[in-house]
């Protein structure tokens, strides 16, 4: 395993996937809170209602989907991070991994929410 | 605190990093999952509330979940906050403490609401 810090450069193919990668994780730590928020709204059966029908209008699914996309997007690059700290592969085959994860879940998940 | 400390603090932090990364990965899947199966059946929100309120497993999975989150959080802010943010002191893991306090607690409500 690797447990050195890597200082990428721009030039590197890896550093958008880091970049990808930190923001998107930034960008979930923002949203945790108010996610936990509304779901502490189920103490209330009523309330928990208007909270799924309001999720029914279309800019909150757009804004669901988003979420989808930074989850798989976030998920997709730690894979590809343990990959690279803990298995012997090459450094493309572990991109690739990544990628295909993404995409997989991204893929199934929108096919299963029919967004 | 010496450079030993430091250094056994920091490896501490890498494993609970990917530990909990490793947890997330399961979490997450079986999360979207549930919530797909509940949103498209179509059911109403006491509905929902009648199934998860009591269920004991359910309860457990999103304890491992919250707590998973509640670790893997602060952990990736501290490197950010290192690496762009150049902030260095005791204020910076104070602060950090902080939040995965809050995030423990108000993602146990969370469960709590849904599950207890």
């Amino acid at each position: 395993m690797n447990m050195r810090r890597r200082h990428l450069s721009p030039r590197q193919p890896g550093y958008i996937a880091f970049i990808v990668h930190r923001l998107s994780g930034v960008a979930l730590a923002l949203f945790l809170p108010f996610h936990f928020w509304a779901l502490g709204r189920a103490l209330d059966a009523e309330a928990l209602e208007g909270f799924l029908r309001w999720t029914d209008n279309g800019w909150v699914k757009l804004g669901e989907w988003g979420l989808v996309l930074l989850l798989a997007t976030h998920a997709g690059g730690g894979l590809r991070l343990l990959a690279l700290e803990f298995l012997p592969w090459r450094d493309w085959h572990k991109s690739l991994l990544a990628v295909a994860a993404a995409f997989s879940i991204v893929a199934g998940l929108a096919f299963a929410l029919a967004l | 605190m010496t450079t030993r400390t430091h250094a056994r603090s920091e490896t501490w932090l890498w494993l609970a990093q990917r530990a909990s990364a490793v947890v997330l990965a399961f979490c997450v899947l079986v999360h979207l999952a549930t919530i797909i199966y509940a949103t498209r059946g179509g059911l109403t929100g006491a509905e929902i509330l009648s199934r998860t309120r009591g269920n004991a497993a359910w309860f457990a999975f999103y304890i491992v979940f919250v707590v998973a989150v509640a670790v893997h959080v602060p952990i990736g802010l501290r490197t950010i906050a290192i690496e762009w943010l150049h902030w260095r002191g005791p204020t910076r893991d104070t602060s950090l403490v902080a939040i995965g306090v809050a995030l423990m607690g108000v993602g146990l409500f969370a469960t709590w609401s849904v599950f207890g």
